[in-house]
């Protein structure tokens, strides 16, 4: 009975995102579609694999992560870096993105393990500092990195290009703050939905197998889900790094769709971290459904209101302030209750009367 | 000399940090809660004095005083209207609402000032020293900065081991149950807490504005969160650990920008923190907490 509607409610999930991509073909094909709305699909899938992924992180396992954006930058950093590469080696773009859709998962992967073994083990909020802290480091080094490929094989320099060193014949594939140029335009609509799909099965699957059912033992009393074996540090870092590896594949996602990639505070910065986290919390902390549905809300409704763009941060801020008080308060939550006993006595007398 | 120069700066730079994580520092050994938006009143406290320093040409003392209670407003105002309310919710909860006022302060600053830096007349008009026959000079704001922080340092530990009010503080970090049931009032010594905790936030606004002289809405974000990692390396709740945190902080980035790389300061910063979380969790000067169930 309990697993069949889990089948029902994941069932519906996916159904939204299979009917979305169905009405957009639709609407496409029978010329309805702006190019302002073309030119937000992508984006949209990007920003709904991370606002599911990031739930994973809030919701599943109640750690704050603030570097959400800084894993997506691993991911598109190393995706868009073996296109560039693997240039030669193989020919098809299709093949090579997949590959790098791969690698850009694993790094961003390993970078949340690598974060999570000193900071996980911790009691308290240190996970959403160290992550911010992750965040600008990565922005950092990537701004200063150059890296350079030639025969004799990879160069490395954090000065400029020319103390890479190389022969003239060699390609600088990182030119620090000037980021990745020319990375192939890879990225369709109708991959993007492919990966929001395969994200919602692997956090959804997750969610419902008996390690999801562990981390959110963990989430709702660390000691009694500790006295009864499990192991806290495996499933959090569990969480924390498929979390981390998805916000990768949003990342070389976000690479390929774009003919450059730098990093600047705009697109892998603190403000990206904190927005999806909006999208997290409006969408309601834990539920998958509500991330896709506050993600889809929040990013096309400023688009068409532009007039409202000034203002966006603003109402972010207050959505969160509000978001939270309104549904963690112990007075809120008890005058919520209060309040739905009384509507369900009016039913009840309703009921009666008649 | 140029070494000595570098660490001089540094201190000077990591007293501005000991400041500002001394309100961080505080405000979690009571509240048990990271006030993220405690770098941007910092930022409330810089624009209030350039608003009555550069806009209304008042004289910076008044600058400062105004900065001091527009801040220690704002610190109550922030924990009544958004924190009070959590009070007994899950941690989760009070960090991301404490991330939405940060974001709520710096965008409406943003929306008041704008996002173009402001030119900001440093409020310290004590002249530079020169000491070794004019090889090594010291700026009047750096004295004033290391003075004011040794000075606030001093009297914070006068007023927590000295006043009543102290006492309430010190018995409520150790066990709020037992504070109530002692007759503390809780509230008023949260209440407490965030307004010095804001009014030391303003004064490291004027220090830091008059050393970095340039104002935006994100001036106070980073300072914050390096003075958060101060405070981390110092121990958390640790008065004197914010102290040695900071200087600690501010002679590393100083000295790692001068000698590594200029760029990569705030990276060597951050991995100051983890290597920190991973060696020595409970800061320097930290107590290990025992849980119990």
């Amino acid at each position: 009975m309990k697993k069949n509607k889990v089948l029902v409610q994941n069932s519906i999930t996916y159904a939204i995102v299979i009917a979305c991509w169905i009405l957009m073909q639709l609407l496409s094909a029978t010329g309805h579609v702006s190019s302002l709305m073309k030119g937000l699909m992508v984006p949209l899938c990007i920003y709904v694999i991370l606002a599911v992924s990031l739930n994973l992180t809030v919701g599943i396992l109640g750690e704050l992560s603030l570097g959400h954006a800084g894993f997506m930058c691993v991911g598109a950093f190393a995706g868009a870096f073996f296109t560039k590469c693997m240039e030669g080696v193989i020919p098809s773009v299709g093949l090579r993105f997949f590959f790098a859709l791969l690698i850009g998962a694993a790094v961003a992967g390993l970078f949340g393990i690598l974060i999570g073994i000193p900071v996980l083990r911790l009691k308290g909020d240190y996970l959403a500092i160290v992550t911010l802290a992750f965040g600008e480091i990565i922005k950092n080094l990537i701004n200063v990195m150059y890296v350079g490929l030639d025969s004799n094989g990879f160069h490395f320099s954090i000065k400029d290009t020319t103390s890479l060193g190389m022969e003239d014949a060699g390609v600088v594939i990182i030119k620090g703050a000037q980021g990745i140029t020319g990375t192939p335009k890879a990225a369709t609509f109708t991959i993007g939905i492919i990966l929001v799909l395969i994200t919602l099965f692997i956090v959804l699957n997750l969610i419902n197998s008996r390690a999801g059912r562990a981390i959110m033992s963990i989430r709702d009393n660390r000691i009694a889900a500790e006295s009864i074996g499990i192991n806290i540090t495996k499933y959090k870092l569990m969480a924390f790094s498929i979390s981390a590896a998805l916000a990768g594949v949003a990342g070389v996602l976000y690479a390929h769709n774009l003919s450059s990639l730098a990093a600047t505070p705009k697109n892998f910065g603190y403000n990206m971290s904190i927005m999806i986290l909006v999208f997290v919390v409006l969408g309601g902390l834990g539920n998958i459904r509500g991330s896709i549905i506050a993600a889809v809300i929040l990013t096309a409704l400023p688009e068409m209101l532009r007039g409202l763009n000034n203002y966006r941060m603003l109402i972010y801020a207050i959505v969160l302030i509000v978001m939270m008080i309104f549904n963690s308060s112990p007075k809120a939550i008890e005058m919520r209750s209060v309040f739905m006993e009384r509507f369900k006595k009016h039913k009840t007398t309703a009921k009666e009367a008649a | 000399m140029s070494f000595l120069s570098y660490l001089i700066n540094g201190i000077s730079l990591g007293s501005i940090y000991a400041i500002i994580a001394l309100g961080y520092t505080m405000v979690y050994g009571i509240a048990r809660m990271l006030n993220f938006a405690h770098g941007d009143i910092i930022m409330v406290g810089g624009f209030a004095i350039f608003t009555i320093v550069s806009t209304l040409n008042l004289p910076p003392l008044l600058g400062i005083l105004v900065a001091v209670v527009v801040c220690t407003l704002l610190g109550v105002t922030i924990e009544r209207v958004a924190y009070k309310p959590l009070r007994g919710a899950s941690s989760l909860a009070v960090l991301i609402t404490a991330i939405g006022v940060s974001y709520l302060l710096q965008n409406v600053a943003l929306l008041i000032f704008g996002s173009n830096a402001r030119q900001f007349t440093s409020v310290i008009t004590v002249p530079n020293l020169k000491l070794a026959g004019g090889k090594l000079s010291i700026s009047g704001v750096t004295i004033v900065t290391i003075l004011s922080c040794i000075l606030i340092m001093v009297g914070l530990l006068l007023f927590i081991n000295k006043t009543k009010t102290g006492q309430a503080m010190l018995a409520v970090s150790e066990d709020t149950g037992a504070a109530t049931l002692m007759g503390i009032d809780v509230n008023r010594t949260i209440a407490t807490t965030f307004a010095i905790g804001s009014a030391l936030a303003a004064i490291a606004g004027a220090l830091l504005c008059s050393t970095y002289p340039s104002l935006t809405p994100y001036t106070g974000s980073m300072p914050g969160i390096k003075a958060f990692v101060a405070a981390v390396f110092g121990g958390i709740g640790s008065i004197p650990g914010a102290l040695i945190g900071g200087v600690l902080l501010g002679v590393i980035e100083n000295l790692s920008k001068a000698y590594i790389s200029s760029q990569l300061s705030d990276a060597i910063v951050f991995s100051v923190l983890i290597i920190v979380l991973l060696v020595r969790p409970t800061g320097i000067l930290g107590k290990k907490i025992t849980e119990k169930v």
